[in-house]
């Protein structure tokens, strides 16, 4: 999937948060990575049809993307997006987080989309929490819901902001597992994530974001062997300090 | 993990929960008795023995003050709720007068006591508006009453909807009005139905100061037949009896949808 940023900005309340980006690739698999505050999660929320930019523009397959409450919705539709945590609808079950998007947006016919919810618990491993809410659920399994949730409607691309920041080590590997699994599917996603193993092995591509721009792009195993500007090289030896 | 969150709270005692039903209701017998027996008590100091043969007597008034009061307090409370909620829309207004207007109106409802503002109303708002008819200026002065109060449970409740939850619906594709239907109305519900129900026992409760202005609801009923009789203790332990009777149920519904709607907290 084609992604285009030209002279992408977003200010808050006065502060640069992106600092005119520009890019243009095909996206398959790509993990943005760099130091907290950089505008990762920024950049992934205005890919998402979340937060809309100050200036510049998103182009996805051609098409521009028109910052309109009338049309993000449809845009939006066509994603899936994978909060840090607490994005489970916290009054409905993990079956109904998944089949009510599926009938309310998609159009999906009741026990269509709830055959189709069960069916995904199911494949990942959540079948027996089906009935459970959120807060009954761990963190690491109210993540894999809502990244079931997050493909249910066949989404063109996948975005994931931090899915693992908010877990125990060893939930971490299930949901990064899961991601694993949806890409040998063919998913496409992007993800924002501080486990550089992750980036590095299951990402065909990286981008590095630090303080609003972006510093360096290209092929995860080249831009981790090969860090060509000071920043990564700062930020890979930090994050490699206590290993 | 939300389990022991929950056990870690000082105040949710965790031994009530283990109690078994038999252990429990002796016991809550055993009180029971304990406050009949301190009243037993306290009047045979006083020498008085209680005689009820007068209920028979004034048994239609006592129904009929009884039914008024439950009739004004299920209007004030549907028309408190709505009250209720125009205000806490005002108060997030963006238009800032009649955000100010809210704001001034649930301060100066909580911050004076409902028995002022009875007299206050009654008899210069409603004398110069013409409202002569008691039961419906208590209704209102009711209503306007106890709706701060539920202008506060709805603001609370819907300040306390995280953000996510509105970002999760927007993520997935649902449009605001979709939004406020499937994700925002339902947690609302959810956190203010138990709050509320509290807030429909206080209704029940406040009516009987609508008396002062002689509206013949049960209070008032009570009061003029101990003026006739001269059986006070009497009649305020019915008085007290009945409204137990209406406000027991309320807690019991209350308590029914606080086990239900839990997951909210």
């Amino acid at each position: 999937m084609r992604i285009e940023l030209a002279d992408l900005c977003k200010k808050f309340d006065g502060t640069s948060v992106l600092k005119g980006l520009d890019f243009d690739d095909d996206v398959t698999t790509l993990a943005i990575i760099g130091p907290s505050g950089g505008g990762k999660s920024t950049l992934l929320r205005i890919l998402g049809g979340l937060t809309a930019p100050t200036s510049g523009t998103v182009r996805v397959d051609g098409e521009t993307v028109s910052y309109d409450e009338a049309t993000l919705p449809a845009y939006r539709a066509k994603l899936g997006f994978v909060f840090q945590q607490g994005g489970l609808f916290q009054h409905l079950s993990a079956v109904e987080n998944i089949a009510m998007p599926l009938r309310e947006v998609h159009g999906v016919e009741a026990s269509a989309a709830e055959q189709t919810a069960r069916e995904l618990l199911d494949r990942f491993g959540l079948a027996e929490d089906a009935e459970k809410r959120p807060a009954q659920l761990s963190g690491g399994q109210q993540q894999r819901v809502a990244i079931a949730r997050a493909v249910a409607g066949r989404p063109r691309l996948l975005l994931l902001d931090e899915p693992t920041s908010a877990l125990d080590p060893a939930y971490t590997n299930d949901v990064l597992d899961m991601i694993d699994d949806l890409r040998e599917d063919g998913m496409r996603f992007v993800i924002v994530t501080h486990e550089m193993g992750f980036a590095r092995n299951a990402c065909e591509k990286c981008a590095f974001l630090s303080q609003g721009r972006l510093l360096e792009y290209g092929e995860s195993s080249k831009l981790f062997a090969h860090p060509s500007t000071p920043e990564l090289r700062a930020f890979l030896d930090k994050l490699l300090e206590w290993r | 993990m939300t389990t022991a969150k929950r056990h870690s709270n000082p105040f949710v005692g965790d031994g009530a929960g283990h109690t078994s039903p038999l252990k429990a209701a002796i016991n809550y017998l055993l009180v029971c008795l304990l406050v009949i027996a301190l009243f037993w008590v306290s009047l045979a100091m006083l020498g008085y023995t209680f005689d009820f043969s007068f209920v028979s007597q004034y048994r239609m008034r006592i129904a009929q003050g009884f039914l008024l009061t439950i009739e004004i307090s299920a209007a004030s409370l549907v028309a408190s709720l709505a009250l209720g909620t125009l205000v806490a829309a005002g108060r997030g207004s963006r238009i800032l007068p009649l955000r100010y207007l809210c704001d001034l109106y649930v301060k100066l409802i909580r911050g004076t006591p409902l028995i002022m503002q009875i007299y206050l109303f009654f008899y210069i708002i409603g004398t110069a508006w013409g409202i002569t008819d008691r039961v419906v200026a208590g209704i209102l002065i009711l209503s306007t009453f106890e709706a701060a109060y539920i202008a506060e449970i709805i603001r609370g409740s819907l300040l306390s909807i995280d953000e996510t939850q509105r970002d999760a619906a927007r993520a997935v594709g649902l449009t605001h009005a979709q939004t406020v239907r499937l994700v925002i109305l339902p947690q609302m519900v959810a956190r203010t139905l138990p709050a509320l129900t509290g807030q429909f026992a206080s209704i029940i409760k406040d009516s009987s100061l609508l008396s002062i202005i002689a509206v013949i609801e049960i209070t008032q009923t009570m009061r003029e037949i101990s003026a006739s009789n001269f059986k006070l203790f009497e009649c305020y332990f019915l008085l007290g009896v009945l409204y137990l009777a209406l406000t027991l149920p309320v807690a019991a519904i209350g308590r029914h949808f606080e086990r239900r709607f839990d997951y909210a907290h």
